[in-house]
């Protein structure tokens, strides 16, 4: 639905630490080369200090080495070519748009793990919104951590977009299902929610997030329309856990990639598709609201081998 | 896939057996599966690479212990290699934080965003007021919005929540706060009038809590600077969060290179993260690991131990720590109290209530279970229900006291009372006095080894003897356990010996 106009620009921005880091290696590395052994395990590096974890990796890696042993790849070039399209072969062309309900509103919730950067994420969607017309209002389910409806509220009045809060310990459900009434009584055309963060091994905290979540079913019979989890591209191998056990408990529809900004590469993402097959829908590449950006298959593997500009 | 190093190893030397020497060409393939278990928890790959190098140098050419397999001998050097790397303990060689007379002691946390260093400076706090220190806490964080209510609300809960009796302060100038990247510099200031207020208020320590920041964001990183040549602090923390990647080593190297870290303190430790990070962290900077974070609440802050590190980064469980939390539930007195009525056949369901109260406190089933080497991967898909646990605490408070000090007296319909008030089935009732009728003998006979038996039997193996632990086969082989290397306590043969007198 073009909820965020394709920016590629900027997600290059954002993933020019990638390819500097990545490929001032990896494609300097290759580019003019005749392939090896040696080569090959130099590849396997690039792939593991990038979070793309070791199974995967392997998998990968020994995929190119047949192609090397039967001949059909030789050159370094050769193999760039070969594992960028290993690499996108292994995401399926889906739909990577947030979706919309056929009736008003639209229901997105949003979770994760502490500090994966949440309430930031959910700012950057609000804004994105926003801009384009849409009429969002923001819920703040997030009454456990200390400061954390404060932390959306000073993004609400930022951003001047209406927030429903619960108070401080309240039950979060709770908060979810006043937001619902509200949201559907005012007419909005996005209802936005924004819960604590959990680690994935908290049975009762996951179990309440499933209650979340039903809480929107009853009152919104297809919602919710959106589930993202927000991960942090600096995340390890326990990443995949994190998804897996999330999406047990809440059916997740989308990954927000956040903080790669950084040096992480979030080859994380590589990983976590092994075990999940839950398309990455945005990325936040920075502080500001503006931060953000569709995620671009091609543009983050591009951006893992080609040359920074 | 195998689900630890144990498992790969065996797999590794399933042909060595009784061969006795460790050579190049069988350490080769056990020094793969040590990489990729390695590499799984996240350590980062040179640090790997270097490891590995060492481990194969130390091993070639060992002598295999007699009793030994291979493998185990080969865990027991990686293993020792990882305490050496990660070692001390919190507290080892040094005091955990270090105290400057006259006060106040400075200490300035950092670190990347959502790493957790608010919710550690309240956790800092609070173990320094259990230890009698007068702790402000400062709110440098003036880019996150309502970073600073948050910190304020956190010492608050210090307050009024945390042991002990010493004073805790907040300092803040929320007025300072503004857009990101728009009061960048503002913190030294900040932290200067904080500083002149701990000196006024004679505190003894004064924690500085700053923005999250990119290492590779020049700006916010010179503000680092600023407040460090301002104040110099006379410990810096580094806030890393357990579950970080390879990209741990590039942060790590960044804040170290500006700031000197002084510690680190690793958070979120509660997850399942086997927390490679540690090894590389602690690789790059060369400061000790000071303290774990391990969940929500505020004294939920650990001391590190390199031994338990290393078990949990090679997939191997972590008996000490599940020892551990079996003594914080159960006193000593109570544990000697308790084998004295098993040993003569006197427990009661009130007993038997009580102890299935002191384990479910120390968490949920599956994660104790999980603690467990071998247990941990067997596990791993089953889902141990705690409701059935649920169930059982309530068939026994639905009986009467008289009931549950003699189970003999449930006839029918007493048994159908007790079902009506559980919400059970009397058949579920039937079950529970049967297998409690089964313990009960089990007991008499076997007071030293029984349930309360084991449990003792597993302090005294946290200090130091693993063979009075019965059952345990999958601790065999582990390093550090069996070889009573397992924990720095130590404890006289008198007292370890205690329950074997009771033995009647």
């Amino acid at each position: 639905m073009g909820l965020f106009r394709s920016a590629v620009n900027k997600i290059r921005k954002g993933l020019s630490r990638t390819r500097e880091a990545f490929s001032g290696g990896l494609r300097g590395l290759l580019f003019g080369k005749t392939l090896s052994e040696e080569l090959i395990d130099e590849i396997e590096i690039y792939l593991i200090t990038a979070d793309v974890g070791v199974k995967t990796s392997t998998e990968i890696i020994e995929s190119l080495r047949t192609e090397f042993r039967t001949g059909r790849v030789s050159r370094g070039e050769d193999a760039i070519d070969y594992l960028k399209q290993q690499l996108k072969s292994r995401w399926s062309d889906v739909d990577r748009s947030l979706a919309v309900a056929t009736k008003k509103p639209t229901v997105i919730l949003v979770a994760g793990i502490n500090g994966a950067g949440k309430t930031t994420s959910v700012a950057k969607i609000a804004k994105s919104l926003r801009d384009e017309g849409r009429s969002v209002l923001l819920a703040a389910a997030d009454t456990f951590r200390a400061g954390a409806v404060e932390q959306l509220a000073i993004w609400s009045d930022r951003l001047g977009v209406e927030m429903i809060r619960g108070a401080t310990g309240a039950d979060p459900a709770s908060v979810v299902y006043d937001a619902t009434d509200a949201a559907i009584a005012r007419g909005v055309d996005v209802l936005l929610i924004d819960t604590a963060g959990r680690l994935h091994t908290q049975e009762n905290l996951m179990r309440q997030l499933t209650k979340i979540r039903n809480v929107i079913g009853k009152k919104i019979p297809d919602g919710p329309h959106e589930v993202l989890l927000v991960l942090d591209a600096t995340s390890g191998q326990n990443a995949v856990n994190q998804a897996k056990i999330f999406n047990e408990a809440i059916d997740i529809t989308g990954i927000f990639l956040a903080k790669l900004d950084g040096t992480a590469k979030g080859g994380i993402i590589l990983a976590i598709r092994e075990t999940i097959d839950v398309p990455v829908k945005l990325v936040g590449v920075g502080e500001t609201p503006d931060d953000v950006e569709p995620f671009d298959p091609d543009a983050f593997i591009d951006a893992m081998f080609d040359r920074g500009e | 896939m195998f689900e630890n190093l144990s498992d790969r190893f065996n797999n590794a030397f399933r042909n060595l057996s009784g061969r006795g020497r460790i050579t190049e060409d069988n350490v080769r393939d056990a020094m793969r599966e040590v990489r990729t278990a390695l590499l799984e928890a996240d350590v980062h790959l040179d640090v790997v690479k270097e490891f590995c190098d060492e481990v194969q140098r130390d091993a070639l050419g060992q002598e295999v212990t007699k009793s030994l397999k291979p493998s185990q001998e080969m865990i027991g050097i990686v293993h020792k290699r990882l305490v050496d790397l990660m070692g001390p303990a919190t507290g080892e060689g040094d005091t955990p934080i270090m105290m400057v007379d006259p006060g106040p002691t400075v200490i300035m946390m950092s670190g990347l965003q959502g790493s957790g260093k608010t919710t550690t400076c309240g956790k800092l706090a609070a173990y320094l007021k259990k230890r009698g220190k007068n702790v402000m806490v400062a709110a440098a964080d003036l880019q996150r919005p309502a970073a600073v209510d948050q910190l304020r609300i956190v010492v608050e809960q210090v307050q009024n929540e945390a042991k002990g009796n010493a004073r805790v302060e907040f300092y803040g100038e929320p007025d300072k706060c503004a857009e990101y990247g728009k009061a960048v510099g503002v913190a030294v200031q900040v932290c200067q009038r904080a500083l002149r207020e701990a000196r006024q208020q004679k505190m003894d320590v004064l924690i500085l809590d700053t923005a999250g920041r990119l290492h590779i964001n020049n700006e916010l990183m010179g503000e680092l600077d600023a407040v460090n040549r301002a104040i110099n602090p006379h410990q810096i923390f580094l806030v890393v969060d357990a579950m970080i990647g390879q990209d741990a080593v590039n942060s790590a190297k960044a804040f170290h290179e500006r700031l000197a870290i002084d510690g680190v303190i690793l958070t979120k430790f509660d997850s399942d993260t086997r927390g490679g990070a540690a090894l590389s962290v602690k690789k790059i900077t060369g400061a000790p690991i000071k303290f774990l974070g391990v969940g929500e609440k505020i004294d939920a802050l650990e001391a590190f131990h390199p031994e338990r590190m290393a078990s949990r980064i090679l997939g191997m469980g972590d008996v000490v720590s599940l020892v551990e939390k079996a003594q914080q539930e159960v006193s000593e007195e109570e544990a000697e109290k308790m084998a004295e009525k098993m040993s003569k056949g006197k427990l009661t369901m009130d007993d038997f209530l009580k102890q299935l109260r002191s384990i479910r406190r120390m968490g949920p089933m599956k994660q104790l279970l999980g603690m467990l080497p071998g247990v941990g991967s067997a596990l791993k898909d089953v889902n141990v229900d705690d409701k059935q646990l649920d169930q059982l605490e309530g068939i026994v408070n639905s009986m009467t006291a008289e009931e549950r000090d003699d189970i003999k007296l449930l006839n029918k319909s007493r048994t159908r009372r007790v079902a009506k008030g559980s919400g059970t089935q009397t058949s579920d009732v039937g079950r529970l006095t049967k297998q409690f009728e089964m313990i009960q003998k089990m007991t008499k006979q076997m007071s030293g080894s029984g349930m309360m038996g084991k449990m003792k039997a597993m302090k005294e193996m946290s200090k130091g003897d693993a063979s009075m632990m019965p059952g345990m086969e999958g601790m065999k082989g582990l390093p550090g356990f069996g070889s009573g290397r397992a924990s720095t306590k130590t404890k006289s043969h008198k007292s370890r010996f205690k329950p074997r007198k009771k033995r009647k």
